[in-house]
């Protein structure tokens, strides 16, 4: 396999939340992983399992409590200086979840999304920035007169465009999207996914994928990271996940999957997981290679056990 | 067995006041549930399912007319007579009295909201029985226990003096079941009772409302845009765009012989775990803004088999076959014959094949 060049490389974040003085919230705790230029790289967990505050943390939206974060050779976490943090604007973008929520009512649709333009000097003139946000209208399925208008003139599907609009006009190299499509219709998801891999195809972004829906993960996603109770308990590329599930959790959250095919549905077994009940501690595990890619998190004891449990 | 209808709509126009107008919200709506079985609506947001059956439970808001139509409820009273009331025609007041919570319940989407913070979950459940059936509390406090039991919470003597934050979220779905099943009603309608709960919930709460279906002989009927939610449960399927229901007929025949080209938009759209096409199929253009009159079709400025008929006429429901419906000119008997798209015969297909 040819290298690949690691755009975002994360070693060992904590994020902790500190609630009162005896009692701190382990959002995130001790996780490690690698993503690839123009990959996408799915991370998938029930909710609560920390990985909007993966994403969130390494975008600096919250203050890492610990751990490194490379992107693109430069380490962004900790104290950074202007340069690094002018980088990391121009460079790293997200999209949010709730694209209602996430623009500003009273700002129009040329300004929200000439922001990052204007804070960052991206411009010679009043026409270069129109121009800018044109295009990028255009790209993203929307029409030039679009831009004067507001936010909640919009339907949803259009507005999460709005949100992608916003965070590729930087021409970013990594985008972050948390949930970007849960709260879309079914008709309009498939539109939003289609418009991010013809924009991966042409600008050669590199996704983030955050989401809990695994058919939608498993279409979009080169690589996945399975995240519970803050822990990444198993990655690997889609393919090595989806025929080879070694941890318990991935196991049960495979066999939740609701296919829309009602006799294959029927015939469905969930798989139920207590990490408790199965006597399993997170923090005890250390990270198991099966293959160069496809890694578990598990004790020496649990990892033979599982392993010889797929053999048979 | 017969089968027993217990709720139909006929004609059902629903209409709101907005300043931008008036939107025909729900437009002819024709609607069969029996006795016992699963009914799943499907559809976009804003295409009036949850309008609809919101309508039956008597939920009308204030901006909100039924323009026209019924909606018929029957049941067997204490006295073995078959009773027949039309919901449409009630003041809400009636319904609230004597239909809502008793006959026909719901579960809503989001429990952790629509449950009252401030009082405790026993009392919630009981609140009901007590006005439904004037039991005493300790009778109610005997059936709301079992309840909790029956909808697999463990510890409900500690849990009934609980309130709503004290418990997870698929917990508190559990409670908003229970809530629904407290009068022992014949209609349990489930408005996306899963969207807001994590997958592995999910199933469990599925499997919960079948068993429960199962052994008090209830009629459920499920709001949902996720069809893999109808796949499992569903019994008969009813596809709704812009107000009208566009398609119906019993899972199989909606899944694996989708004959009306929204429906074959909503199922290639979909990505299942085979899906390796490198684009997905996607409905062009956006749901349809109910404030303009339709004319036509609804669905004929996003549909690519469109014909002409379908700009000025609406479709009427063509039999096809079973108990499938249709509503689109394509199967009229003098229309050229269209196929479904190449990419979901193939998938369909696959999905025949993978399960024989």
């Amino acid at each position: 396999m040819e290298e690949r060049e690691v755009i975002l490389e994360v070693k060992h974040l904590k994020q902790y939340f500190k609630i009162n003085r005896k009692f701190t919230v382990k959002g995130v705790d001790d996780i490690s992983f690698k993503i690839y230029r123009g990959e996408t790289y799915g991370l998938v967990g029930e909710s609560g399992s920390g990985k909007t505050t993966t994403g969130r943390s390494i975008i600096r939206l919250y203050d890492a409590t610990d751990g490194e974060v490379i992107f693109n050779g430069r380490k962004i976490s900790g104290p950074i200086d202007k340069a690094t943090r002018d980088y990391l604007c121009m460079n790293m973008q997200m999209i949010f979840q709730n694209p209602m929520s996430c623009l500003n009512p009273r700002k129009k649709v040329m300004d929200i999304i000439g922001e990052g333009l204007d804070a960052h000097h991206s411009y010679k003139n009043k026409e270069e920035r129109e121009e800018k946000i044109y295009t990028i209208l255009e790209k993203v399925g929307l029409a030039r007169e679009h831009a004067t208008r507001f936010p909640h003139q919009f339907s949803g599907g259009q507005r999460q465009r709005i949100g992608i609009a916003r965070a590729l006009v930087m021409l970013p190299k990594l985008v972050i999207a948390d949930e970007c499509i849960s709260a879309l219709d079914v008709s309009i998801q498939a539109q939003v996914v289609n418009l991010m891999r013809d924009l991966q195809d042409e600008l050669g972004i590199t996704y983030l994928f955050i989401a809990h829906d695994l058919s939608m993960v498993k279409y979009i996603s080169d690589r996945l990271g399975i995240m519970h109770l803050g822990h990444i308990v198993e990655t690997g590329t889609t393919d090595e996940i989806f025929a080879n599930p070694v941890h318990p959790y991935t196991q049960s959250l495979l066999s939740a999957i609701l296919e829309p095919n009602p006799k294959a549905a029927a015939a469905k077994i969930p798989v139920f997981y207590d990490p408790r009940e199965l006597g399993i501690d997170y923090t005890k595990g250390t990270i198991h290679v099966l293959s160069e890619t496809h890694q578990v998190l598990a004790t020496d004891e649990e990892f033979d056990k599982w392993r010889n449990f797929i053999k048979n | 067995m017969e089968r027993e209808r217990v709720l139909s709509i006929r004609d059902l126009e629903i209409s709101f006041d907005t300043v931008h107008g008036k939107a025909a919200a729900i437009r002819g709506m024709r609607f069969d549930l029996y006795r016992g079985e699963t009914v799943a609506i499907v559809g976009e947001s804003g295409s009036g399912k949850s309008v609809t059956m919101k309508a039956v439970m008597g939920i009308i808001s204030n901006n909100q007319h039924i323009d026209h139509g019924s909606i018929r409820y029957s049941w067997w009273d204490e006295k073995g007579q078959k009773r027949t009331v039309d919901i449409a025609k009630m003041s809400e007041r009636d319904v609230r009295s004597k239909i809502c919570g008793r006959h026909i319940s719901m579960v809503f989407q989001d429990s952790m909201t629509s449950l009252n913070p401030t009082v405790t979950i026993g009392n919630q459940i009981i609140e009901g029985m007590l006005e439904h059936y004037k039991l005493s509390r300790e009778e109610a406090k005997g059936r709301a226990i079992k309840l909790l039991e029956d909808v697999g919470i463990k510890n409900p003597e500690k849990r009934f003096k609980q309130y709503p934050h004290q418990l997870s979220g698929g917990m508190c779905q559990r409670v908003g079941i229970a809530i629904a099943l407290a009068c022992d009603p014949d209609v349990l309608i489930c408005d996306e009772p899963t969207t807001a709960l994590d997958v592995t919930i999910q199933l469990k709460i599925l499997n919960l409302i079948k068993k429960l279906q199962k052994e008090k002989q209830i009629s459920v009927v499920y709001i949902t845009h996720d069809l893999g939610v109808v796949a499992k449960v569903a019994d008969y399927v009813c596809v709704m765009y812009a107000g009208r229901i566009i398609e119906k007929g019993s899972v199989e025949e909606i899944f694996y012989d989708p004959r009306h080209p929204y429906t074959w938009g909503l199922l290639s759209s979909m990505p299942d775990l085979t899906t390796d096409s490198p684009r997905l199929f996607a409905i062009p253009g956006e749901p349809v803004n109910l404030l303009h009159e339709i004319k036509g079709d609804a669905f004929a400025p996003r549909n690519p088999y469109a014909l002409k008929i379908d700009f000025e006429q609406a479709p009427p429901m063509f039999h096809v076959g079973g108990k499938h419906r249709a509503a689109s000119w394509l199967c009229h008997p003098n229309a050229e014959k269209v196929q479904m798209p190449e990419s979901l015969r193939i998938k369909i297909d696959r999905m025949l094949k993978g399960v024989s």
